[in-house]
């Protein structure tokens, strides 16, 4: 099953509901995802600085902030939960080669806007735990799962970040993604599990680093990627969603002139504002739509 | 009677719903907030009318018997599913399976349904004012789909007997189905449903009609 749902703000004003909106949306997607739950959310404060979400899980926080201070001045460090979100000027080769000694430390996603967040366990507590209604940003995405691919784990949770302000999550299941790891990892591409849809996020990244705009990867993706899914993928500057061609797995799209809402069922933006007045519609099979900014 | 679903727990309402103290009387019935809630109205039994404002879930209206439902909003997948009478009006869009596997009974759509509309059918009208998607009809049984807008990818695939007719374009027939002449008796039935549903600005004849051939369901051995 799972559970899926993205926010896209038209009107800017409504930045700081946000966290609000996207938490009652993956608190409604409990029913179909109650194993994880994990959400990206985007908010560019800074266009010359770095965001790097880390997962420290039961490492002592304290001394690793202190560490990250030490190596790199003048950088900000706001911990929500087991994650940290780290905003510093240093590139994300130096970053990541810094994190290379903390085996126990993963890099969630990185990026000028992208905040990523997941974790085990029940959808509503989770985002509980990283204060998701507090948040602001400009859009976001977010996923309840119910694991049938791979383990119950942080790692094996969605949104799959695999690129600089990338994501992805995905209601479904990918049939040949053993093989495609294995042309993908030729590429360069790095996978952190045995998760079908990381696969595919990393296919994403492949395709973007090519200067392959998201919807041509995405339509590309149609013929690549076999199995059944609805994706929605995350950019700096927006996001896109595309159903297989046999139009499995459900989404229903919410649009008014302030936001555009996606979810796996209308019951999940019930409760976002005028939605009864939206223009409500599913998205087609096989056919790529994608807002965001220019 | 009014029901509001910020108020009352639905299985409360649904239960209301299936056990009419018939001698109360009460005919009309008013289902407020549904906020996309599932299976409201399912398993209803009795000759009563029910109006739902705004959006529903899945599974709304299953296996429904004599009531008259009518949703002032769209509806999420297999809307009467399993339906084996009465009336069921949807006057937003529909999702996918539409009428899945229904008996007996009239299922209006006002707006379009999505894919693999009135699948498995058995009996049942299906009325669309609007198009319906890819997979429409498959294998269905009995029963009638009356599509006035356009029909999707696969249009009647596996069909068994029941008669599909469209007033639009027909992107492609599914595997056995084909597109057959019209006779005297299908346009009553067009010009029946028509009637039943309201639609005054159409005429039989620009339909098309579309039926099995017959040659997948009958034992051959070229199939097996």
């Amino acid at each position: 099953m799972c559970g899926i749902v993205g926010i896209y703000l038209k009107n800017k004003k409504l930045k700081n509901k946000l966290g609000l909106y996207m938490s009652k949306m993956i608190d409604n997607m409990s029913s179909r995802g109650p194993d994880s739950a994990g959400f990206a959310i985007y908010n560019e404060e800074n266009s010359t600085c770095y965001k790097y979400s880390i997962c420290f899980g039961s490492l002592n926080f304290e001394n690793l902030k202190k560490d990250i201070n030490r190596k790199f001045k003048n950088s900000k460090i706001k911990k929500y939960s087991d994650h940290a979100v780290v905003s510093t000027k240093i590139k994300p080769k130096n970053f990541k080669e810094f994190l290379r000694k903390y085996k126990d430390v993963t890099l969630v996603g990185y990026g000028k806007a992208i905040e990523i967040f997941k974790q085990v366990g029940n959808p509503s507590e989770v985002v509980k735990r990283f204060k998701l209604n507090s948040l602001s940003g400009t859009h976001a995405i977010g996923h309840t799962r119910m694991a049938t691919e791979s383990a119950i784990t942080t790692d094996g949770s969605h949104p799959y970040s695999t690129g600089e302000d990338e994501c992805l999550v995905h209601n479904g299941s990918l049939s040949n993604h053993n093989n495609l790891r294995r042309i993908l990892k030729k590429d360069g591409i790095d996978f952190k599990s045995e998760n079908d849809t990381e696969v595919a996020a990393g296919y994403i990244s492949k395709s973007l680093s090519n200067k392959i705009d998201l919807k041509d990867t995405l339509k590309k993706g149609l013929s690549d990627l076999d199995g059944f899914y609805t994706f929605i993928t995350g950019t700096r500057k927006g996001f896109a969603i595309v159903r297989d061609e046999i139009a499995c797995k459900p989404a229903v799209i919410a649009e008014t002139k302030d936001y555009v809402a996606i979810a796996s069922e209308f019951q999940a933006m019930a409760h976002l504002p005028k939605v009864s007045s939206a223009k409500i519609f599913e998205p087609e099979p096989g056919i790529v739509y994608s807002w965001g900014r220019s | 009677m009014i029901f509001d679903l910020k108020k009352i727990n639905l299985r409360k309402v649904n239960s209301e719903l299936q056990n009419i103290d018939k001698k109360k009387n009460y005919k009309n019935y008013k289902i407020l907030n549904p906020e996309g809630n599932h299976a409201i109205c399912a398993g209803l039994q009795d000759d009563i009318n029910v109006n739902i404002e705004g959006h529903v879930g899945y599974y709304c209206a299953g296996m429904n018997q004599n009531a008259k439902i009518t949703i002032n909003g769209n509806v999420g997948t297999g809307v009467a599913e399993n339906m084996m009478s009465g009336f069921v009006h949807v006057k937003g869009n529909a999702s996918q399976s539409a009428g899945a596997t229904g008996h007996g009974g009239l299922l209006l759509i006002d707006g379009d349904a999505s894919s693999r509309c009135g699948i498995s059918m058995k009996g049942l009208d299906i009325v669309v004012k609007g198009s319906v998607g890819h997979m429409s009809g498959f294998m269905s049984q009995a029963g009638t789909i009356l599509v006035c807008g356009n029909a999707g990818e696969a249009l009647g695939d596996s069909l068994y007997e029941t008669e599909i007719y469209v007033k639009g374009k027909v992107k492609s027939l599914g595997a056995d189905c084909v597109e057959k002449q019209m006779e005297t008796k299908h346009l009553n039935k067009i010009k029946d449903l028509l009637n039943k549903c309201g639609i005054k600005n159409l005429q039989p004849s620009q339909f098309k009609r579309f039926g099995s051939a017959r040659k997948l369901y009958n034992f051959r051995v070229d199939n097996a």
